[in-house]
């Protein structure tokens, strides 16, 4: 029997709102706003109270799928890290680094994307560099 | 009363309480606010909280639903426990397995929520003030014409971002469908929400219901002034049917009553 709200920052875009995630015995069941939170002051958009619905979504994927055989087979992340890094090598050099690009994500910390600008930059060599929000 | 001799009052309720409950429900001290929290025998009662408010008996209906045997206590203020009452008669919480510890509100705190009754009846920590007669602002509004009123909603209402946060702080709204979300009423993917169905809608639903507690207010992001119209409701639902909500559990909502008794009566 345990009740508690654990802070966190709303996943969805770069304002950065603060919101309470209401855990029930270990499951996220819901969504308070953070009356204290100098950006969202207590209020929130229709995402950040939506926040906590993937959480625990059926459709949510929890491990890396590859394609195959017309279908997605469950994988392992060393065999998906290696799969992608196999293919990204494959393509920049049949067909140059700007074949290739990247998609952050306002679901990571700033230095996430930032390394992420870096990867893109630095070691394929592309700008080539776009963002979840203008999906 | 200052704020040391408050919580030193809350810890000895919220430890009396946990010798008979299985959890009490209060506030805790986190990262410069307080939150909802259950307390359970044996935790550290040091970081318990005053301030600010939030929905308790939304999360007294969640946690009853949750664990239906579980005896609960809550510290409730005035607004929490006129929730918890109309929650109760309309089956939502069972009130034999909730132990009420009433706080008071400061005056300020009264002034700043134009709350009518800044006290539970289960007072237990805190003192009294006086509540705030009739909302300043219905007044004002009943000074303006009729082409000014509705000038004022329409503007306020073009605001609305459709977060639906006004009804996911209600602690007195919990219908599993809501005709909010009903593309008959409110069609998806259009801002602003119709004027004025969609505020009327949710405003309809208040009647006799809403404990007037600004939760909804406090959560809107574009500051629209929802608890003028419920606090107009409000004395409406008191001079038409001579009901209060959250006044006493032994009251019928008037929406409740048959139509036939209500007509004649």
């Amino acid at each position: 029997m345990d009740y508690r709200n654990v802070l966190t920052v709303c996943p969805y875009c770069g304002a950065g709102c603060n919101l309470y995630l209401q855990v029930l015995d270990g499951r996220v069941i819901g969504v308070l706003p953070a009356k204290q939170h100098v950006i969202s002051e207590g209020a929130l958009c229709i995402k950040g109270w939506n926040a906590a619905a993937f959480v625990h979504h059926e459709d949510r994927l929890t491990q890396p799928l590859a394609r195959r055989n017309g279908g997605f087979e469950p994988i392992s992340w060393d065999e998906a890290l290696d799969l992608v890094a196999d293919k990204l090598t494959e393509t920049v050099q049949a067909h140059g680094p700007d074949a290739v690009s990247f998609l952050s994500s306002a679901k990571c910390t700033n230095e996430e994307n930032y390394l992420m600008q870096k990867f893109a930059r630095a070691v394929i060599g592309t700008n080539n560099v776009d963002h979840c929000a203008r999906l | 009363m200052d704020e040391q001799t408050l919580l030193a009052g809350l810890r000895t309720a919220v430890a009396d309480a946990l010798a008979h409950a299985n959890g009490v429900l209060a506030l805790r001290a986190d990262h410069g606010g307080a939150v909802p929290h259950l307390f359970k025998s044996g935790d550290d009662l040091s970081d318990l909280a005053i301030a600010p408010r939030y929905p308790m008996a939304m999360i007294v209906d969640t946690l009853g639903d949750a664990w239906p045997e579980a005896r609960l206590g809550v510290v409730a203020r005035g607004c929490d426990e006129r929730a918890l009452i109309e929650l109760a008669k309309r089956h939502q919480v069972n009130l034999d397995n909730v132990t009420v510890i009433g706080l008071a509100c400061s005056a300020e705190q009264a002034i700043e929520c134009r709350c009518a009754k800044p006290y539970p009846d289960a007072l237990v920590v805190g003192q009294a003030v006086e509540g705030i007669a009739q909302d300043p602002r219905i007044a004002e509004l009943e000074a303006m014409s009729y082409g000014q009123r509705f000038a004022f909603w329409s503007a306020q209402y073009e605001k609305c971002l459709k977060c639906y946060g006004c009804r996911n702080i209600c602690p007195v709204c919990y219908c599993p469908t809501c005709a909010l979300e009903s593309d008959l009423w409110v069609e998806t993917g259009v801002l602003a929400p119709p004027f004025p169905s969609y505020h009327m809608i949710k405003a309809m639903h208040m009647v006799g219901r809403c404990i007037a507690c600004r939760e909804c207010e406090d959560a809107c992001p574009a500051d629209i002034p929802l608890t003028t119209i419920y606090a107009a409701l409000h004395r409406d639902t008191a001079e038409a049917f001579g009901y209060v909500a959250g006044h006493s559990i032994d009251e019928k909502p008037p929406l409740l009553l048959s139509l036939s008794g209500t007509m004649e009566d």
